[in-house]
């Protein structure tokens, strides 16, 4: 994307930057504090059970809609008061952090893997494989990421692996299309070409070779992808197709306040400021991460 | 050279357009179970006589090659078939007549991204690190990190039932509607001279296409930032600084015009995604377009309505982005001789 901005900075040595990743990294406070911030929305996830005062699909008929603890109405029993059925919203944000991290997490793995996989091929085989893969990718990308997951949810309705699947549809793209570009680059690179004389097997060239150096830039990728899934799941959930009704979820919990958002602001609101800081944090760390891997990337 | 350049970019749409078509097509046919029992959902009681015969009304009964080639015919010739929800009216027809506020919206939602994004971004690059940088981009970073949907519901209750600043739904005050000439509502008024319509329909924007706009913006102006500060070191910059030319010709018309070309392709990149922000927004306020409009199709398992806004919108996406082609090869020649299309598309 940035490369005017490539050709105005020193090419340092990938070998020094990766030296220094982990100390750029730990140096970035606002990195290091959003990796402390996906930690605890991961723990959050991991131990709902112990953390969540309520269980998060009880209904509490006595205590509908009842106001945060600090409010006049709240009780201290719903921290962050319940939402139109009486459920804990607290519970219900604690456990949402399960859905959105687990299938962030599957999402980013599978289009890594077979997204820089393909790419990987095409790039260093080329030929037919290449080409057939290349008018897939051109299709995919005629579409809006969103509009093609929602069209694939339209036909399946709320279902978890169909949400992976329609997450992933598109998603793979970007990671072919980084490791394809790479891929091709070092295909006549000096250290395969190297290696090749050496008698190096073909997967050796590849998957010792050639994966490592693209490794940086699909972790940066990934980080920032995992933002985009994010949203793009609670979106679709807020539209009723993605998580199923029964798992708490962020995105039905903001769909299940809005028809009170005039009584009870607090059923909208909270869930949702749960994904602005999820997200908000799993970016700045994909930030900070491509400043520490891959500075050429950086805008 | 632009002939060259121009047929050769068209024929390139061919194989985007029927792989476009192909996905469209099947991704709806994974609907599990048949599209006649859900449209004769609520129907009551028919016979098994009857539905072979709607069956074979909608083509459902000819094998799936023979219904894509029908498809592909039909949708070609802008037929995508009828409605299951809409009493059985042309998808077409119910389509174009939410076309006009779509197209209102987004095209608001454009104006006010780049109307930010672009002194934003050019602010932000004269000094780098400086107070308003930092300020600007920690902006664009909750810019892209806000949830769109929630987003609108925010701004609902601050402005709309707190406030009671702006409308919080629909397009515009009843009984305001203007004569119909373009059917951007805004527009029409505005050429009728029907002020109080034009001023309702404004109103009526101004939320869901803050939303709308508010990823664009971010995205813009990063872009465009992060180009002008490479821009603003090169020699010629220097140079016509140096020839003592005032320092707002120099940013306004020899740096900007070098930085523009890598931020056209994130502007039609963005503006695509406004597309699909519409389904999303449309829906938060309840705005009577397309987005909506397939949202609520998918709630009525209107499968040919579902497939037509999808078509449009992957339609209207690969025309947007040759449309950043075009107007990044005429600013910059270099791009019309040499490379491949996949060099300008460098997204």
């Amino acid at each position: 994307m940035a490369q005017s901005l490539a050709d105005n900075r020193p090419d340092e040595g990938r070998a020094d930057a990766r030296l220094g990743t982990m100390r750029l990294l730990v140096g970035n406070r606002v990195a290091l504090a959003s990796g402390v911030l996906i930690l605890v929305f991961l723990a959050m996830g991991l131990f709902a059970p112990w953390l969540a005062p309520h269980d998060p699909n009880q209904q509490h008929p006595d205590a509908i809609r009842a106001a945060p603890a600090w409010q006049s109405g709240g009780n201290s029993t719903f921290l962050l008061g319940t939402d139109g059925l009486g459920r804990d919203l607290l519970s219900r944000i604690i456990y949402g952090a399960r859905v959105s991290i687990a299938l962030g997490v599957a999402v980013v793995l599978l289009t890594m893997v077979v997204g820089s996989g393909l790419g990987l091929l095409a790039g260093y085989f080329g030929g037919w494989l290449d080409g057939v893969l290349s008018r897939v990718v051109d299709s995919l990308l005629a579409f809006p990421f969103l509009v093609l997951a929602l069209a694939v949810m339209a036909a399946t309705g709320p279902d978890l692996a169909a949400l992976v699947l329609a997450l992933a549809f598109k998603g793979w793209v970007d990671f072919y299309r980084v490791s394809r570009g790479d891929a091709l680059a070092a295909r006549q690179a000096d250290y395969v070409m190297a290696a090749r004389g050496l008698g190096a097997s073909t997967p050796h060239l590849l998957l010792c070779e050639i994966l490592p150096n693209i490794v940086p830039p699909i972790i940066v990728l990934a980080a920032l992808r995992m933002a985009t899934i994010i949203i793009a799941e609670a979106s679709l959930s807020f539209l009723g197709i993605g998580v199923p009704p029964s798992i708490p979820a962020w995105g039905t919990m903001v769909a299940d306040g809005r028809a009170d958002i005039a009584t009870a602001w607090w059923i909208a609101t909270f869930p949702g400021l749960a994904i602005l800081l999820l997200v908000l944090s799993v970016n700045l760390l994909g930030e900070g991460l491509r400043d520490a891997l891959d500075p050429r990337m950086s805008l | 050279m632009w002939f060259r350049f121009l047929s050769r970019r068209l024929l390139q749409l061919i194989p985007v357009l029927i792989g476009v078509s192909f996905i469209v097509f099947f991704t709806m046919r994974l609907t599990p179970g048949d599209p006649i029992e859900h449209m004769l959902g609520q129907a009551g009681r028919v016979t098994p006589q009857q539905v072979d015969e709607l069956r074979s009304y909608y083509g459902l009964d000819r094998p799936l090659a023979v219904q894509y080639w029908m498809f592909l015919r039909h949708a070609a010739g802008g037929d995508f078939g009828m409605s299951y929800s809409h009493h059985g009216r042309p998808v077409s027809e119910v389509v174009l007549e939410r076309v006009p506020a779509t197209v209102e919206l987004t095209l608001f939602a454009f104006l006010l991204a780049l109307g930010f994004a672009i002194p934003a971004g050019i602010l932000a690059a004269l000094r780098p690190q400086g107070i308003y940088d930092r300020t600007t981009t920690l902006g664009a970073l909750l810019g892209i990190s806000l949830p769109g949907f929630w987003l609108g519901i925010v701004l609902m209750i601050l402005f709309g039932l707190r406030l009671h600043w702006l409308p919080i739904s629909g397009r515009i005050a009843l009984g305001l509607a203007p004569e119909t000439i373009t059917g951007l509502d805004s527009l029409d008024a505005l050429l009728t001279g029907n002020m109080p319509a034009f001023w309702s329909a404004l109103q009526h924007l101004l939320l869901p296409g803050l939303v709308l706009a508010a990823p664009m913006a971010a995205m813009v102006m990063r872009m465009l930032r992060s180009s002008m500060i490479g821009v603003l070191q090169q020699d010629y910059v220097q140079f016509a600084r140096a020839k003592g030319l005032p320092e707002t010709v120099v940013v306004g018309k020899h740096a900007l015009r070098n930085a523009v070309g890598p931020t056209i392709n994130v502007v039609a990149l963005q503006t695509g995604l406004l597309l699909s922000g519409n389904m999303i927004i449309e829906t938060v306020f309840q705005y009577p377009g397309l987005g909506k409009l397939a949202v609520d199709g998918i709630g009525a398992a209107d499968y040919p309505l579902v497939q037509a806004v999808v078509l449009i919108y992957a339609v209207s996406y690969v025309g947007l982005n040759l449309a950043a082609d075009i107007l990044q090869t005429a600013l910059d020649p270099k791009l019309r001789t040499g490379g491949s299309y996949g060099a300008v598309a460098g997204r």
